[in-house]
């Protein structure tokens, strides 16, 4: 979806331009130091990478293909200040090498394919990876909630894109035909952009679950604690050697077996984040909200008469209503005559129904893993 | 794409200007053509014209061009919607109502886009990777941010090869490509990944050992030296001029 020339006026441009050099001077001077760590070669790398990818044809079904746009998935990997600046590498190369994306459009483009989709994608995976920490502290939870973070990053970019026509687009084109259309197709490209996301991380943490930043907290390291028998010091190097294999929980269960009297130490570990990721979802969960508020309040603003234009545009024209509407899923939504106001209400109650239902689960959850306790549970799950 | 980038080699002026002065000069044209109000058709004309001239100048082969020219075509379909979706008063082509406004609209978003990209591919069909990205760092672009790039185009056709490989192996082994085979297609991008990663870590410790301490070796060696650099800004100069001259006459007339 990369923006061409002309789309988006001068002034429109220009701001975005000066969003898109701030963002990457914020991300530049934030990887400042790992940059002087890891040199250019490892970002320029994971640039390639992501410039690759994005030319890799995925089979999507029913004879179609889907290409990447990595956002998500490259902040998942490396991070979002690390992704951001790789992104913006890969766009400004393509603008200038391949002239895909214009040069006047470049801020555009950096903001939607950079900004937005590392910001909404990184921002839901941690959120979700806080949020179901409970359930598994493994590296592959970071798989379905990347997936999630790369579903809900396409549209939110294509949002974004249809906030910029409202103020820079050199075409009136009715805000309600727009909005559906473009939210409604990048549904679409949102799920296949899940599913190649999902399937590629799952690919990179069955293999080095320590090069996916999104979970570095969650590393296995094999050190113990308390390592005063010295027959735990030859057993070390056996679940080292099998972790490097398959990377995930049976560590754990390992662990849990030769520990034995130390089960008290090693339940309590797992135990203190938990209490800790019970804070963290609630000011997670709190700021979604306020962010989700905030994004309706703007659509709702930037249309007043929303509905008058679309009467206008169904009025007029089959042509509107059969090509760019019908086909979206958002079509119905759009269109129920609940106005400004009834989707801000709508969207207040979705959060909350949504946080009490997550709060309802989490209290459950606690009130019968109490009893079992957390360590042996844990155990036999990674065990299996 | 080597270090080269989309270079068509040619002994041409158009090659031989300074990259920084030509990377200036697209910019500079491209920002005239989308301040261009809609429906100028003439200054379209005129803009169209000067950046021909200029593709002649350089002697590129035409159908390389055109075939460059197809990225854009995604969006040249945005811009054929556009009459059926925009609002406004209607007309009656062919038995279609369509929009006023999304015609004109379409059509100059179409010229618009067909001449940025047209611009872009002059760029980078006379001007090397490594000139461009010796470019960036004169322009000041922070050097950091330049030197990944300059590993980004390195490394690119190298990432590239992994994956075709990878794909090989796939597809000789019978995963041809439907949705059965997805996640064996994504298992070789995220094998290339981590190959990617593990390349990255290998080339910083070669680097390292080799004395590298924090700071690439100037790129700007590589700047293309034959040509005097303020006569060849002027010259680089000429197409963004034209551009504005035949925005200026046409606002003004």
């Amino acid at each position: 979806m990369h923006v061409p020339d002309g789309f988006i006026d001068l002034p429109t441009s220009l701001a975005t331009g000066a969003v898109a050099v701030g963002a990457v001077g914020f991300a530049l001077r934030r990887s400042d130091r790992e940059l002087a760590v890891a040199g250019p070669a490892l970002p320029g790398l994971v640039a390639a990478f992501v410039f690759a990818a994005q030319m890799v044809n995925f089979p999507v079904g029913a004879g179609t293909s889907g290409h990447l746009m990595g956002g998500a998935l490259a902040a998942a990997l490396v991070g979002p200040s690390t992704a951001l600046v790789c992104l913006s590498v890969v766009l400004l190369v393509q603008a200038l090498l391949f002239a895909d994306g214009g040069l006047t459009a470049l801020g555009t483009n950096v903001t939607l394919i950079g900004v937005v989709t590392v910001l909404v994608g990184y921002a839901v995976t941690r959120l979700l990876l806080t949020a179901t920490r409970r359930w598994s502290a493994r590296p592959a939870a970071v798989v379905p909630a990347a997936a999630a973070g790369a579903f809900v990053s396409v549209p939110a970019a294509a949002l974004v894109f249809v906030l910029l026509y409202q103020i820079g687009g050199t075409v009136p084109i009715p805000l309600a035909t727009l909005t559906a259309a473009m939210v409604g197709w990048h549904l679409v490209i949102g799920v296949g952009e899940a599913v190649i996301t999902a399937v590629v991380l799952s690919a990179v943490v069955a293999v080095r679950p320590d090069l996916v930043y999104a979970v570095r907290d969650r590393r296995r390291t094999l050190v113990l604690d308390d390592p005063t028998t010295p027959a735990d010091q030859p057993a070390d190097g056996a679940p080292a050697a099998r972790a490097g294999g398959d990377g995930d929980g049976h560590v754990d269960g390992l662990l849990g077996g030769l520990l034995g009297g130390h089960e008290g130490e090693a339940v309590a570990r797992p135990a203190r984040p938990s209490v800790r990721s019970a804070r963290g979802l609630a000011g997670a969960a709190l700021s979604v909200s306020l962010v989700v508020a905030g994004l309706v309040a703007l659509l709702s603003s930037a249309r007043p008469d929303g509905l008058e234009f679309v009467a206008e545009a169904l009025g007029f024209d089959e042509a509107a209503r059969d090509s760019a509407v019908a086909a979206s899923p958002l079509a119905d939504y759009g269109f129920t005559g609940l106005g400004a106001v009834g989707t801000t209400v709508a969207g207040v109650v979705g959060v909350a129904v949504t946080l009490l239902a997550v709060w309802l689960i989490a209290s459950l959850r606690r009130a019968g893993s109490s009893g079992a306790g957390a360590g042996p549970e844990r155990a036999t799950a990674s065990a299996r | 794409m080597g270090p080269d980038g989309l270079l068509v080699a040619r002994d041409s002026v158009v090659h031989r200007l300074p990259a920084h002065g030509k990377l200036l000069a697209v910019l500079g044209f491209v920002v005239c053509v989308v301040a261009t109000p809609a429906g100028s058709w003439w200054v379209f004309a005129a803009q169209a014209l000067a950046l021909l001239a200029v593709v002649s100048l350089a002697r590129l082969p035409w159908a390389t061009v055109a075939r460059r020219l197809t990225v854009e075509l995604p969006f040249l379909v945005f811009a054929a919607v556009m009459p059926f979706v925009a609002t406004g008063t209607r007309v009656d082509v062919l038995g279609l109502s369509l929009s006023e406004a999304g015609l004109l609209g379409g059509a100059t978003l179409a010229i618009k886009a067909t001449l940025g990209v047209l611009a872009a591919v002059v760029l980078s069909a006379t001007t090397g990777a490594a000139a461009l990205l010796a470019a960036l760092l004169r322009l000041r672009l922070p050097a950091a941010f330049v030197a990944i790039a300059a590993f980004m185009v390195r490394y690119v056709g190298i990432v590239a090869g992994d994956l075709r490989r990878a794909a090989i192996a796939r597809e000789s082994r019978g995963a041809t490509g439907s949705l059965g085979h997805l996640r064996a297609a994504a298992g070789g991008v995220g094998t290339t990944f981590v190959r990617s990663y593990e390349r990255g870590e290998r080339v910083q410790q070669a680097m390292l050992a080799r004395g590298y301490a924090g700071r690439m070796p100037e790129l700007r060696a590589v700047m293309v030296a034959d040509h005097p650099v303020p006569a060849g800004l002027l010259w680089c100069a000429a197409l963004p001029a034209a551009a504005l001259a035949a925005l200026l006459a046409g606002v003004l007339t």
